[in-house]
């Protein structure tokens, strides 16, 4: 292989391919919890907002340069990511204790907090300049195009660190299933259970978005095909939800640099263009039992 | 007309010897230790109270105690207050062990519950989910290996009478079935204390007397069984005890007889009720008319 091949092969192609494995990993994982901790089957970090928070959260970071005081400038986009992801997790998880709520409530909520985050960060575009205008967009459409391998390992590390939590709960979490009240006369401590699996989402929706920015529906579709392969026995759904959700995202690039000839569509409208559809059988799935 | 007679009579010496007549304790043989006790209960919904200072004699261990009353009486807040599900003021004492402020993981060891409403949309078996009532949370009783859980979740499956839905999914299952397959998991943990909301409200006449059959033989095994029913009927034939509420506060208290008389459920329902015996003895409500 000569010098020209082995550095599109391993500097530009294979953290690409990688980080569209370890992105769909983490969000599908992350939107099998959700579905799960919010009982709700359209639960995701993207339709929920939490992916338009921490994409709001990293635009202060790249736009203006805001961050946590003492935060280094290499770590201002994730720890901006992470707070406003973690604060959407908790928001939703307010409201969804409240009661009345429902599922649909939470959907709409949800849908609410993206318009919300969107609007501000439009603010901020609009203050931008015109480089870090450019750097904001190209990033905000979701592209991997920007993957390296240090990215790579960072992300790795998180999902490494985080993952064994989510399978270690894999009971408490199929109990959940069964309902509140049962998971709880099964010895279930709830309230922990859900925050911690929030925290969880927040780390691994912080860190897939502040490296590609913001990639829709893979939390959504990963894990239903997960479940409807495996069942909803968190000890298969979960690990199904990592293999679904990095083979949905691994095709998704595919498809961004086959469908135009000569150029690659950032990898988030793709997975938008697929989710779409997935997002409104579900809706209506749920509206006709 | 005297063939007639003597039919008749051979018919219902038949049935009596079908319907298992309710055996005494202390006739049975068993011996049975233990009591809840409950004192002083506050317990609601925000700032909503719906129990306050409630006192109710003992429950003892062995018998099957049926709560009933009308809609929003407090019966089902009873139920989840010793589930451990809303906040709580008093005290609830199982054998001296306070409840109140109990961990949900030490409360599992001693409480089941059976919710009144089982979600219906899992995808999920029969067998997965009995055994995730197991491994939700630490399990004392039996050791961890998983072939001592399965075998303890078929033993409760064999035991309800559902071994052939052991792997039928939850979704797939008839509003009974699920029902059914929610006792089970409420049992397999071996719960001191079972609680069940309105167990048969799903169910054909014939998974009723099944599902009352089973809780008075769990009560026999040494359990304190308290159900929420609102079919008096069974209630009349099933319990041993029968505690009627209304707005939060017991109106009626005794056996059967005792408790569900006329004058308590034209009080409590504001209905006329006659109480009868049937031929086998066996005391049974008729419904005539709301009062004016």
């Amino acid at each position: 292989m000569d010098l020209a091949t082995q550095v599109i092969v391993w500097e530009v192609r294979m953290p690409y391919s990688i980080m569209a494995l370890l992105v769909g990993a983490s969000l599908s994982i992350a939107g099998c919890e959700m579905q799960t901790i919010m009982n709700n089957a359209m639960a995701s970090p993207f339709t929920l907002g939490v992916s338009a928070a921490a994409s709001f959260g990293a635009a202060l970071a790249i736009i203006i340069g805001v961050s946590l005081p003492g935060v280094g400038t290499e770590w201002m986009v994730l720890a901006n990511a992470f707070l406003f992801a973690f604060g959407a997790t908790m928001l939703l998880q307010t409201l969804s204790s409240l009661k009345g709520a429902g599922p649909e409530g939470l959907v709409l909520f949800g849908i609410a907090l993206v318009f919300t985050f969107n609007a501000f960060t439009g603010i901020l575009q609009y203050m931008a300049s015109a480089e870090a205008l450019q750097q904001f967009i190209f990033w905000s459409l979701g592209s991997l195009t920007k993957a390296n391998w240090e990215n790579i390992r960072f992300l790795l590390i998180l999902i490494v660190a985080i993952v064994p939590f989510s399978l270690a709960s894999a009971w408490k979490l199929t109990a959940l299933r069964l309902g509140e009240d049962s998971a709880k006369s099964f010895g279930v401590n709830v309230g922990r259970l859900r925050f911690l699996s929030l925290l969880r989402v927040s780390i691994l929706t912080a860190g897939s978005v502040s490296f590609v920015g913001t990639i829709g529906f893979i939390g959504l579709v990963g894990p239903h095909i997960a479940k409807l392969l495996v069942g909803e026995d968190h000890r298969f759904s979960l690990p199904a939800s990592i293999l679904s959700g990095a083979l949905i995202m691994s095709l998704a690039s595919i498809a961004s640099k086959a469908l135009v000839h000569g150029a690659i569509i950032p990898v988030g409208i793709v997975t938008s263009l697929i989710g779409v559809p997935v997002f409104i059988i579900l809706i209506f799935n749920k509206r006709s039992k | 007309m005297e063939v007639l007679e003597q039919l008749e009579i051979e018919k219902q010496s038949e049935v009596a010897g079908r319907v298992q007549a309710r055996p005494p304790l202390i006739e049975s043989g068993c011996e049975f230790i233990g009591k809840l006790e409950i004192k002083g209960l506050n317990a609601g919904y925000g700032r909503k109270a719906i129990l306050h200072q409630l006192d109710i004699p003992p429950f003892e261990v062995g018998q099957v105690t049926v709560l009933t009353g009308p809609n929003a009486a407090g019966k089902s807040t009873l139920l989840r207050a010793l589930a451990g599900l809303l906040e709580v003021q008093g005290s609830m004492k199982f054998n001296g062990q306070e409840l109140v402020g109990m961990s949900a993981r030490q409360r599992a060891g001693i409480v089941g519950f059976m919710p009144q409403h089982v979600p219906n949309n899992i995808n999920l078996s029969v067998m997965e989910a009995v055994i995730s009532a197991l491994k939700a949370s630490p399990f004392d009783a039996v050791s961890g290996k998983n072939n001592s859980l399965h075998g303890r979740a078929l033993d409760i499956l064999e035991r309800i009478g559902i071994t052939h839905l052991a792997l039928d999914h939850l979704s797939q299952l008839s509003g009974g079935q699920r029902q059914i397959a929610s006792l089970a998991r409420t049992v397999v943990r071996d719960p001191k204390i079972l609680l069940l909301d309105e167990p048969t409200s799903a169910l054909d006449l014939k998974h009723q007397v099944k599902v009352m059959k089973l809780a008075r033989s769990f009560a026999m095994d040494g359990r304190i069984v308290i159900i929420v029913l609102h079919d008096l009927n069974l209630a009349l034939r099933w319990a041993d005890r029968v505690i009627v509420m209304d707005k939060g506060k017991i109106a009626g208290y005794g056996n059967p007889t005792e408790s569900i008389t006329a004058q308590t459920i034209a009080k409590v329902y504001g209905v006329h009720v006659r109480i009868i015996n049937c031929p086998l003895g066996q005391p049974h409500m008729i419904v005539d008319d709301e009062m004016q």
